[in-house]
Parts: C-alpha cells; sequence; structure tokens
C-alpha cells in the first residue's frame, strides 16, 4: 500500500528560521528519510513554498475563478495532487484549468510552488 | 531545533498579532508592549508544562488582556483612578472571540500597529528603528548593533519617536477603503527601506544588518498573508526576496562589491528566487502595475537568466521605460540607460544619460556610468574624467576601487595604443 504522508505546521514560524535552523531541521529529516530510502520505500518527497506564494482555482458553474492565496474551505478534502514542471504560472493555471473540466462537480485546485524536489526511491 | 529555540519563534511569529491586538485594547503602547512581555513570561512558565496552544497568538493575546488589566488596577490604587473607557471593550463579545482568533479579522490591528510607526513626524531612518522595536521585538542592542549607533543613542532614538506618536493620537477606528490602502503603501514604503537600511550596507556591516533584510522580508510575508490580493505587497515582497537571493555573491573575499553581470550564479538563493518569481507571476495577473511590482518583474528578469548573456535586457528595457513614467527620477533613467546600452549600443545609451547632467552632477553612478559609456565609445581621455570624478564622490572606499580599475584599464590600454604606435 502506498501512503501519502502530509505535513502540517506554522508557516510564520517555519519561515522565519535562520538559514542554520532550517538546515539543522532539513539534515535530521534527511536521516528519517534515509532509513526508508534505504528500504526502497520512499516515494517522492516535496517541501512546498509558503502559502502567500499560492494560487487557487476555484471551479464555478461558470468560468472557474482564480484566487490569490492557498485553498481555505474547510467544506472540501485534500484527495491529491499532481506534481508538474510549468515554465510560470500561466501553464500551470492552464493544466489546472483542464482538471477541473475533466472533472465533474465543483472542486477547487491550489498551486503552490515546490522549494525542494526528491524524486522516487521506491523498490518496485 | 529545542523546545526552547521553537518557543521562542513561536513568540517572535506571535508578536505582531498579539501586540496590536494589545495596543487596539490598551490603546497604550506601552502597557501593550508590557502586557505581551509578560505573557511570554507566562508562556515560557506554562508551555513546557502544559504543552503549547493551538493558537499560540490567540493565548497570548487572551494572557496579556488579564495581565495588562492587573497592571492597570495594580496602578489604579497606587494613582488616580483611570476612566473606565481605558479599559474598554473587556466585556464585549469579542473576549469570547477571541479564542477563535482569524487573521483576518485582525489585518488591520497589525497594519494600525505597522503604520503607527511610519509617521511622518519621526524620520524615515528612526520609523524602521521603532517598527524593528514594536513590531518585530527585536532587543534595543540588536538594532543599535544594525545601526551602528550605541545602545544608549538606540534607546533614547526610540524613546523620542515613540513619544512623538503617543502625542500624535493614534487612529483607532476601522480604516475605510482609501484609507486601507494610504496606510499599506505608507508600510510597504517602510519596509522597503528597512531592507535597504540592511542591502545597502557594505562588506564589514553586511553580517550585522543582514537581519533587517530577513525581518524586511518576515514582514512582507505577514502583510501578504493579511492582504492576499494586493499586487503592490506582492511586487515588494518579490522584489525583496529577489534581491536579497544574490546577497552571498555580493561581495568577493577581500570585500570588494561584484557586479551583477559578474556574480556566481550559482550562490544565488533559488529558493528565495523561485518564491520571488511566483509572486511575480501572481502579481502580473492583475494587471495593475505598480512600481514594487515592476522593479520586482526586472530583478525576476535577472534571476530567471542562468548566465548574464541571457538575460532579458529588451524586456529589462521596457520595464524600466514603464518604472520611468510610473516613478520619473533621473536615477531611474540612468538605470533605464545600463539596458539601453545593452540593447542599443553605448551611444544610445550615452545620448540618454547626457541630459541628467545638471541634475546627477554629485552623484557616483552617474560618473561611473558615464566613463564606462565612453570607454565603450573609445572616448578615453573623456572616460578617464568622468571615472576621476566618479573616484571623488565616492562613497565607499570599495566604490572608488571599484573605479579605479577601469583607471588602471585606461592607463594599460593607452600604453599598449603608444607601445603599437611606437612599433
Amino acid at each position: 500500500m502506498l501512503y501519502a504522508v502530509l505535513c502540517y505546521n506554522d508557516e510564520a514560524v517555519t519561515s522565519a528560521w535562520s538559514k542554520e535552523e532550517d538546515d539543522a531541521v532539513m539534515a535530521k529529516l534527511a536521516v528519517v528519510n534515509g532509513r526508508m530510502a534505504a528500504k526502497g520505500k520512499l516515494g517522492p518527497v516535496a517541501r512546498l513554498l509558503p502559502t502567500t506564494a499560492a494560487t487557487t482555482l476555484r471551479k464555478t458553474a461558470d468560468e472557474p475563478i482564480v484566487i490569490d492565496g492557498p485553498f481555505a474551505e474547510t467544506k472540501e478534502q485534500f484527495l491529491g495532487f499532481y506534481v508538474v514542471d510549468c515554465r510560470d504560472l500561466d501553464e500551470a493555471l492552464g493544466f489546472a484549468r483542464e482538471l477541473s473540466i475533466a472533472n465533474p462537480g465543483v472542486g477547487s485546485y491550489e498551486i503552490r510552488p515546490i522549494s525542494a524536489y526528491f524524486p522516487a526511491q521506491l523498490k518496485t | 531545533m529545542t523546545d526552547q529555540a521553537w518557543m521562542e519563534a513561536a513568540l517572535a511569529t506571535a508578536r505582531p498579532q498579539a501586540v496590536s491586538a494589545l495596543l487596539r485594547y490598551f490603546r497604550d503602547l506601552d502597557t501593550a508592549e508590557e502586557a505581551f512581555q509578560e505573557a511570554c513570561l507566562r508562556a515560557l512558565r506554562t508551555w513546557p508544562k502544559n504543552g503549547p496552544p493551538r493558537n499560540p497568538a490567540s493565548w497570548l493575546i487572551f494572557v496579556g488582556r488579564n495581565a495588562g488589566v492587573d497592571t492597570v488596577r495594580r496602578l489604579k490604587r497606587q494613582t488616580e483612578l483611570p476612566e473606565e473607557d481605558k479599559l474598554s471593550d473587556l466585556e464585549d463579545a469579542e473576549a469570547a472571540a477571541v479564542d477563535r482568533l482569524d487573521g483576518a479579522d485582525y489585518r488591520d490591528d497589525i497594519l494600525r500597529l505597522l503604520f503607527i510607526c511610519c509617521h511622518p513626524d519621526v524620520p524615515p531612518a528612526h520609523q524602521i528603528a521603532l517598527a524593528l522595536r514594536i513590531v518585530s521585538g527585536l532587543s534595543v542592542r540588536q538594532i543599535a548593533r544594525a545601526f551602528l549607533v550605541s545602545e544608549a543613542a538606540m534607546e533614547q532614538r526610540i524613546t523620542r519617536a515613540k513619544g512623538r506618536i503617543a502625542g500624535a493620537g493614534v487612529p483607532f477606528e476601522t480604516p475605510g477603503a482609501v484609507e486601507r490602502s494610504q496606510r499599506l503603501g505608507a508600510v510597504a514604503a517602510m519596509l522597503y527601506l528597512l531592507f535597504n537600511e540592511g542591502y545597502s550596507a557594505g562588506f564589514e556591516d553586511a553580517p550585522g544588518r543582514a537581519p533587517l533584510c530577513d525581518e524586511a522580508i518576515r514582514l512582507g510575508r505577514l502583510l501578504l498573508r493579511l492582504f492576499p490580493a494586493e499586487p503592490e505587497i506582492m511586487g515588494l515582497t518579490a522584489l525583496m526576496l529577489l534581491q536579497n537571493a544574490r546577497a552571498a555573491s555580493r561581495f568577493d573575499a577581500a570585500g570588494n562589491a561584484i557586479l551583477l553581470e559578474d556574480q556566481d550564479r550559482t550562490r544565488w538563493n533559488r529558493k528565495m528566487i523561485d518564491e520571488g518569481l511566483a509572486l511575480v507571476d501572481k502579481a502580473l495577473r492583475h494587471r495593475r502595475p505598480g512600481p514594487y511590482q515592476v522593479q520586482a518583474a526586472i530583478a525576476a528578469l535577472h534571476g530567471r537568466a542562468s548566465t548574464p548573456a541571457e538575460t532579458d535586457w529588451p524586456q529589462i528595457e521596457l520595464l524600466y521605460a514603464r518604472l520611468e513614467t510610473l516613478t520619473p527620477s533621473p536615477v531611474v533613467t540612468l538605470n533605464r540607460a545600463v539596458a539601453v546600452s545593452k540593447v542599443g549600443g553605448p551611444g544610445e545609451a550615452l545620448a540618454m544619460i547626457e541630459p541628467l547632467a545638471d541634475r546627477l552632477s554629485g552623484y557616483f553612478y552617474f560618473h561611473g556610468m558615464r566613463g564606462k559609456l565612453l570607454l565603450e565609445l573609445g572616448r578615453g581621455t573623456e572616460a578617464r574624467e568622468a571615472f576621476n570624478r566618479a573616484v571623488a564622490l565616492a562613497g565607499t572606499a570599495a566604490e572608488a576601487a571599484h573605479i579605479r580599475i577601469y583607471l588602471d584599464r585606461l592607463v594599460t590600454d593607452t600604453a599598449a595604443a603608444k607601445l603599437r604606435g611606437a612599433q
């Protein structure tokens, strides 16, 4: 079974860490990740930029609307994610727009830049 | 990171929101700061025992409020009775709502706290010091070190600035849309000033002043969380991130400034550049350009180029032209001329800056730039004259040293030419 482990914390605190503090946290996390990777059990890992860098595409009856900032509703749940390599925000929004058309019903897509990406190290 | 370090970071992060809410409540800066201080002391005592609260800011506001009320009550016994309205709002519904604090509800509080630091009666440099003390919670010692003055002098500066603010009367009513936008503009200018105070430091001072840049960026992100759809705040934060990303490559080992085109771009902070680029993209979608956005867009084009040759100079030239119409100034024209020299050649750039001679005759960069353009055009004698004037106007040893490199090059070139002539 593949699991996604989603990380939550106060970004105002984490983005205020000094480079030394940040590096120290990342080094400790790398040890934990390394153990999973050695067993061939670690999939892709991504660290995201702050939510201030996020844009949200929200489906409506008409054209989807684009909102500055992260997804903030509580009525909907986090169901899945994509990692895409785009030149800029417009290209990423274009992809999200296509997804929203292909998907029935309502829903939102938060587009958040990735600050650090580590590809999968799965055995199979 | 230890629990102690985590707690200190959490307290520092909650500070702007907590102090600004306490200020609205007590309507007195000193009382608000003391109440926050007391709440922090209680947090350091109880959080390790009971675990940290889910929302540190609301915890600190709640506890700070009670602590402040206690203090005011104690003072009441010692001195005359204060008017009841000093303790306004205590019984209102807000006391219950404090548990459900929402950043959006408190954005005007934080904006007000930043805005009172921008009071026109307080000189700009003192505004920054005040914001660092009140909003960021830096110690007087830290601020004094960043401004290269003694602790006593900084203490006095901050006290005097606080006095001016208290005397001026703080606007506590909820601002209207126009007023809010004016406040945002004033606060943005103050943050960029704070950033530049750190960024324009020379090599020796750079490490001590770097926290000013970090703090400005932190407050920029804070404003962005409160006002997520303001393109100029996106532009300002992007501009600071994109500039700060180059900090590590700006000086050589001897402390000489390295020009943008000579910097080791692998040492640029990729994460900051990516965040800056993302914010520029977001801002541009609003189609409401402003000076910060345009400057950020220029910095973004530099950030996107992995080598100087990949720089999109035609686009940069257009952006500077835009900046010239938004904020006309001879210095902007001078910067535009740099782009023009890359796109249209040194002759065109020189023609553009010659009319600025009267207004920029005392400006180091004008003569340096003029010298370089003349040098490129092969007008050695005039170039030397311009470089000599630049050296005379240099503000720092590093600036002068930079120009001397060109003067040395001129001497070598002349010698080589003479040699060639003699042969």
